[in-house]
């Protein structure tokens, strides 16, 4: 058996997300953790190892507090932005893989909306430590400020339009509408999404993700550990993290268009032995809708430059060729940082998609992206390999 | 300015210097843009930072810029993400290639963003914005 085809997720978790929870963000860790742990019929005395969300007040040794953990073997975490999920699944695998921990939770909480403003947190990121002494003070401040020039850039020399940006921005919200557990509810036209307010141009405010509060968590096991457990096992068939050149500042990479995930995602493909052909669906780490366009390109799906024209004409939608974000992604479900976007294709991959489920979805992607161009991705099927 | 400005420009984010960066915040207080130029090989850096990445010799020099560079890329920016902007937006930031080869990421002066162009020249200017703090700043060449 290779390394990679010997782990599968077997439990899945997540609270109700909203605008304030009213909870503390150790709180609602364990009610993700919990009903994870559940969802794999396992004990959280079961659990041998954690990676927690590195942006975050709760460490690892709160959860071992919490749940009494008799023995745990493995702690670490992968501190890269909204691209940490995807790594954290990373590193499960290789733990499990190594016979280190057979039983991996990889949790993260946040009261990312009631617990202050997106502004604010991300001068506290180590990994924005050169942006807060060169740029913050020049009035370039927030995440949306440092990604309009990338979208800008991709405008200028590829003819993306904002009415691209839109088409992702309305199939999202409708996938939200019809999954139920999103924050947003209201549908949302190509016109309400022209009408809302610039935020930094071309990022209008309906480009931009939510800040959410909650929490959602998963459990990745041996494979024959996944053999007993409650649902059918989604097996990890492939997974890798990229960093772009020059990640210490995002206006400082050589070129603003190229992203760690280019890197990454031809050796999570060579390792799943698949190609983006065989992919039946698709969470993409959504912050803004720029990303994603700039994401299919990275990943393969299209040549780079032509992301805009692909994702025209419902191909992202549901019942398109690659139907993207079924649960409303960072946009319109919740901004969990990526974990509620492996949670999502797991319930897909297990046919447990309710009224977003993607018909016969066998192989599914899933995509984590941080601020500063980092990457990562996962390719994950239905079924014990 | 009245007091209400003032008070809210008092709230932006200042840069706190290190060894690494405080010859940098010097030399812009005289009114020089400095980049880091490496004592072995002579490959230029910014942002300041310890280690050539092409030689790894951890001595530098600063060296001073020509001030000309050309648009990247750039955004105009209409929502005031921290207060001690408020009183700016919309304000215009462009991410420029300077001809010594590094980059930056600052505000276009006397132009609106909709003149810009990739590849447009530029030439960097200077703000004071405190007897502390002079910050680069960018105009139409």
């Amino acid at each position: 058996m290779s390394m990679h085809a010997s782990t599968a997720i077997t439990g899945i978790g997540e609270t109700r997300y909203s605008k304030n929870s009213r909870k503390s963000v150790i709180e609602l860790y364990l009610q993700a953790s919990m009903a994870a742990i559940e969802d794999a019929g396992l004990s959280p005395r079961d659990i041998d190892g954690i990676i927690p969300y590195s942006n975050s007040p709760v460490v690892a040794e709160d959860l071992v507090t919490n749940f009494g953990i008799p023995d745990l073997k493995f702690s670490a975490t992968t501190p890269l932005g909204g691209a940490s999920p995807v790594a954290a699944l990373q590193c499960a695998v290789a733990v499990v893989s190594a016979g280190l921990c057979r039983n991996v939770l990889v949790p993260l909480g946040r009261n990312g909306s009631s617990g202050g403003r997106i502004g604010a947190r991300v001068q506290e990121m180590p990994q924005f430590k050169l942006i807060g002494e060169f740029e913050m003070p020049l009035g370039a401040i927030a995440p949306a400020q440092l990604y309009a020039p990338m979208a800008t850039r991709h405008m200028q020399l590829y003819g993306t339009t904002s009415l691209q940006f839109a088409e992702v921005a309305v199939s999202t919200r409708a996938n939200a509408i019809a999954h139920g557990n999103a924050m947003m509810s209201k549908p949302m036209t190509v016109e309400d999404h022209q009408a809302s307010r610039m935020i930094s141009d071309p990022l209008r405010l309906f480009d931009c993700s939510l800040e959410s509060d909650g929490a959602a968590a998963f459990v990745l096991s041996r494979a024959d550990e996944a053999s007993n457990l409650r649902h059918a096992p989604v097996t990890v068939l492939g997974v890798a993290e990229g960093h772009p050149d020059s990640p210490s500042a995002i206006t400082q990479r050589p070129d603003l268009t190229k992203l760690g995930l280019a890197k990454a995602a031809p050796r999570a493909f060579a390792m799943a032995g698949v190609t983006p052909a065989d992919i039946d669906v698709a969470e993409i780490y959504d912050c803004f809708t720029y990303t994603v366009i700039a994401q299919l390109e990275a990943l393969g799906f299209c040549k780079v430059g032509e992301g805009g024209p692909f994702i025209e004409g419902g191909t992202i939608r549901l019942g398109g060729k690659l139907p993207v974000n079924t649960h409303g992604g960072l946009l319109s479900q919740a901004h969990m940082a990526g974990m509620n976007h492996i949670v999502e294709l797991v319930r897909q991959l297990r046919g447990d998609g309710g009224a977003t489920q993607v018909a016969g979805a066998e192989v599914g992607l899933v995509t984590g992206y941080g601020d500063m161009g980092d990457g990562s991705v996962a390719i994950l099927a239905r079924g014990a390999a | 300015m009245n007091e209400p400005e003032l008070s809210l420009a008092s709230l932006k984010p200042i840069p706190a210097p290190n060894p690494d960066t405080a010859p940098y915040w010097a030399a812009l207080r005289e009114h020089r843009l400095t980049i880091q130029k490496c004592t072995n090989c002579g490959k230029l850096r910014h942002y300041p930072r310890p280690m050539c990445d092409a030689c790894y010799c951890m001595e530098h020099v600063w060296s001073d810029a020509s001030g000309h560079g050309t648009v990247y890329s750039w955004t105009e920016t209409h929502h005031a993400f921290n207060p001690g902007f408020k009183a700016e937006v919309p304000y215009v930031l462009v991410t420029v290639d300077l001809i010594e080869g590094v980059r930056l990421n600052v505000q276009l002066r006397d132009a609106s963003a909709h003149v810009l162009e990739i590849g447009q020249a530029v030439i960097v200017g200077f703000e004071a914005l405190s007897p502390e703090l002079t910050v680069p700043v960018v105009r139409l060449a």
